[in-house]
């Protein structure tokens, strides 16, 4: 019993790619030369994973978490023996059932009945088998009014709910589970998950990809990171996820840096004196002013007053524009816009609403407006930042030039997240939820 | 090769479903339904027979009487060899969902091509049963029908396995095939008889697997006498060459499926 169901040892998987144009050319020489084994090499490979070891022990439910392209499907592949590793070994013990592609294999024409056999069949049941768990895997499939007939009436909701029922029910030792939860409606989703939560009570081994972290964190006891096909991470779920959840950050960070640039360069040149905002409706990116006094930089920094563009919910953001006037001027009101996404204004102000009398800006300078404890729910956010006269002339005004990334550990919905709690008295009874601290970014190196 | 029959016999049951899938599918949707395994081949001896008795009435010997009854006895079971070869050039391909997501051996795909079409043939064996009986033909040597049909099944079987596995790294394949077939055909004596043939041009001929296999159903259908042993024995060892080397293709070829379809 000691023995794990998944064992993997420094597994590789090269994939090999084959163009077009080469295939021409092969047939050719190859018919040629006579040669036509020897000439199927490939012009470039590409390593879908390497090094991966990790044992998955028996009973476990073993999470696989990873960016697109990280390998996670390849490695599902391979343990269910639809791929073989380039170099390593890999051992699985025991029936696989892979939950990869629902209803693989189903052919349109016949119907719903005949097909669950087949299915059945080609996952690795006899038909005995498949006969005697017929009237279970179409109860649960719920399709009882509809097994007769041919699959390409189904909806692409019924196809994959009848997929899910066969491939749950050729009971394996190993169950491996990719991205197949997104299917059909709320209920079924709880079904399928209710489903796999009893495959795990009676001790199977379950291999499980997904981007729901959340199903990851409440369903497995052990979770591996891949990055580029590498192993970042292995271990306690929660302490994986944090630490992928950060890396994700990072890396959106770097985007929405880049992004800003871009935006920034195109929307310059643009400008002239003058020019006035774009009809109202349209929230576009834009810079437009005379220009006497001028924004040169704007900095979104934390509360350690490092660059950032991802926040999470409770953080300081502190904005610090550089300005400079090419003239001393008098009349001047400094402004901030906050956006969401779509354009809706989640909030605005400026000196002048707030009573801050100007007396005089000359030469250069720096403006910081802080704003303690940012409460706003997940999302992106753009920023506006201006500088104009008090009748609204516009010196430099920055619409959507800058955007914030708000990332939360609570899914909570909206734009604002209001300061509050919840209270329950009398008969209503709840089990306080785990505390769910949000990220910590602070350590994210800012370049 | 031993090793993929084996496989093959484990996986009969899929194999099974697969080729009943194939026939139910096939006709589902048109009028006809299952009546077309038996109107084919009725409208394909129709084509031939007005094409040659109408049309290109030449070249027949006595031996050849009645023609239309003649090229039916070769027709039927070379139709069984062209569309199996057809059809699983591109069997991996188009099976590409299943390789890609189902574990289970890709030889299945060809296999069940083969034998769907070996079912087609033995639905038109009784058209063709029915016109010799009524010629008045029928006779013992009927005993002895499941021989070709067996050296032929292995033939198939080898040439279906080397074709669908080489197609999916040559897609040409798919394309010069038809061509090939049709050349095939012709150098198949289906529609001459052999003996009408002389010299080099013969002796090419009789290089041909399909050829003997043919002028054994001749004999044993249409001329009711079977003497033509070592000609379908040379066809048999021909044919386990071709299933020994399709399946030594087709096993080298394996692991570049799942990323070549």
């Amino acid at each position: 019993m000691s023995d794990p169901a998944i064992s993997a040892r420094d597994v590789a998987k090269v994939y090999r790619r084959f163009q077009q144009r080469h295939q021409f050319k092969t047939l050719k020489s190859a018919l040629l030369t006579g040669s036509l084994l020897s000439d199927l090499t490939p012009d470039e490979t590409f390593t879908a994973l390497d090094g991966v070891t990790f044992d998955v022990p028996r009973g476990a439910t073993f999470g696989v978490i990873g960016e697109n392209g990280s390998g996670k499907s390849t490695l599902l592949k391979l343990v269910a023996g639809i791929a073989r590793p380039t170099r390593g070994s890999l051992r699985v013990d025991g029936r696989v059932s892979a939950l990869i592609e629902l209803g693989a294999g189903f052919h349109p024409e016949i119907s719903g009945r005949e097909n669950v056999i087949i299915n059945g069949v080609m996952l690795g049941l006899s038909r005995r088998e498949v006969e005697e768990r017929f009237a279970e895997i179409v109860a649960f499939s719920e399709l009882e009014e509809f097994i007769d007939a041919p699959v390409k009436t189904y909806s692409s909701g019924m196809y994959m709910r009848l997929g899910f029922a066969v491939a749950i029910h050729v009971e394996p030792d190993v169950l491996l589970i990719d991205e197949v939860l997104a299917v059909g409606d709320e209920a079924f989703t709880r079904k399928c998950l209710d489903k796999i939560a009893e495959f795990r009570r009676r001790g199977r081994t379950i291999l499980f990809v997904t981007h729901s972290l959340g199903h990851v964190e409440k369903m497995c006891d052990d979770v591996l990171w891949l990055r580029h096909g590498r192993v970042s991470g292995r271990g306690d779920p929660k302490r994986v996820i944090d630490a992928y959840l950060t890396y994700v950050a990072g890396g959106e960070d770097a985007l929405l840096r880049s992004r800003q640039l871009q935006a920034a360069a195109e929307a310059a040149p643009a400008s002239s004196p003058g020019d006035e905002p774009r009809a109202a409706g349209g929230y576009r990116p834009g810079r437009w002013g005379g220009r006497e006094v001028e924004i040169t930089a704007v900095r979104l920094l934390d509360a350690r007053g490092r660059e950032r563009h991802v926040f999470v919910p409770g953080e300081t953001l502190t904005l610090a524009l550089s300005v400079s006037a090419r003239e001393p001027v008098d009349d001047f009101v400094f402004g901030l816009g906050l956006f969401a996404a779509d354009g809706t204004s989640v909030y605005g102000t400026n000196t002048d609403l707030e009573d801050f009398a100007p007396r005089r800006l000359e030469g250069t300078g720096e403006v910081r407006v802080v704003l303690d404890d940012l409460r706003l729910v997940e999302g992106s956010y753009f920023v506006d930042v201006a500088v104009h006269r008090r009748d609204g002339t516009p010196y430099d005004y920055h619409r959507g030039l800058y955007s914030i990334r708000v990332k939360s550990r609570l899914k909570d919905v909206g734009l604002y997240r209001p300061a509050h709690r919840w209270e329950f008295a009398g008969g209503v009874l709840v089990d306080t939820p785990r505390p769910r601290p949000e990220l910590d970014l602070r350590d994210e190196p800012a370049d | 090769m031993i090793g993929q029959v084996l496989t093959l016999f484990r996986y009969r049951a899929l194999i099974e479903s697969l080729v009943s899938r194939d026939l139910k599918a096939r006709y589902r949707g048109s009028f006809l339904g299952f009546l077309w395994s038996f109107v084919n081949p009725l409208l394909l001896l129709l084509t031939y027979t007005i094409v040659f008795t109408l049309i290109l009435p030449v070249g027949k010997t006595p031996r050849m009487e009645p023609y239309y009854l003649f090229f039916f006895c070769g027709l039927l079971p070379w139709t069984w060899f062209s569309s199996s070869l057809a059809e699983s050039s591109s069997v991996l391909i188009g099976g590409a969902n299943l390789i890609k997501k189902v574990l289970f051996p890709a030889e299945v795909l060809p296999t069940v091509t083969v034998l769907a079409n070996l079912v087609h043939f033995l639905l038109g064996l009784p058209i063709l049963l029915a016109v010799l009986a009524w010629e008045g033909r029928l006779g013992p040597t009927l005993l002895l029908l499941p021989l070709p049909v067996l050296v032929q099944l292995v033939l198939t079987l080898g040439c279906a396995l080397f074709l669908s596995a080489l197609t999916v790294h040559f897609r040409d394949i798919g394309n010069i095939l038809g061509h090939v077939l049709q050349l095939w055909f012709f150098a198949t004596p289906v529609l001459y008889d052999i003996e009408i043939l002389e010299g080099t041009l013969r002796q090419i001929l009789r290089l041909n697997p399909m050829g003997h296999v043919v002028l054994a159903y001749q004999q044993i259908l249409f001329h009711g006498h079977f003497d033509h042993w070592r000609g379908l024995g040379a066809a048999l060892v021909a044919g386990l060459v071709a299933l020994g080397v399709g399946a030594f293709v087709f096993d080298r070829l394996r692991d570049t499926f799942a990323e070549g379809v």
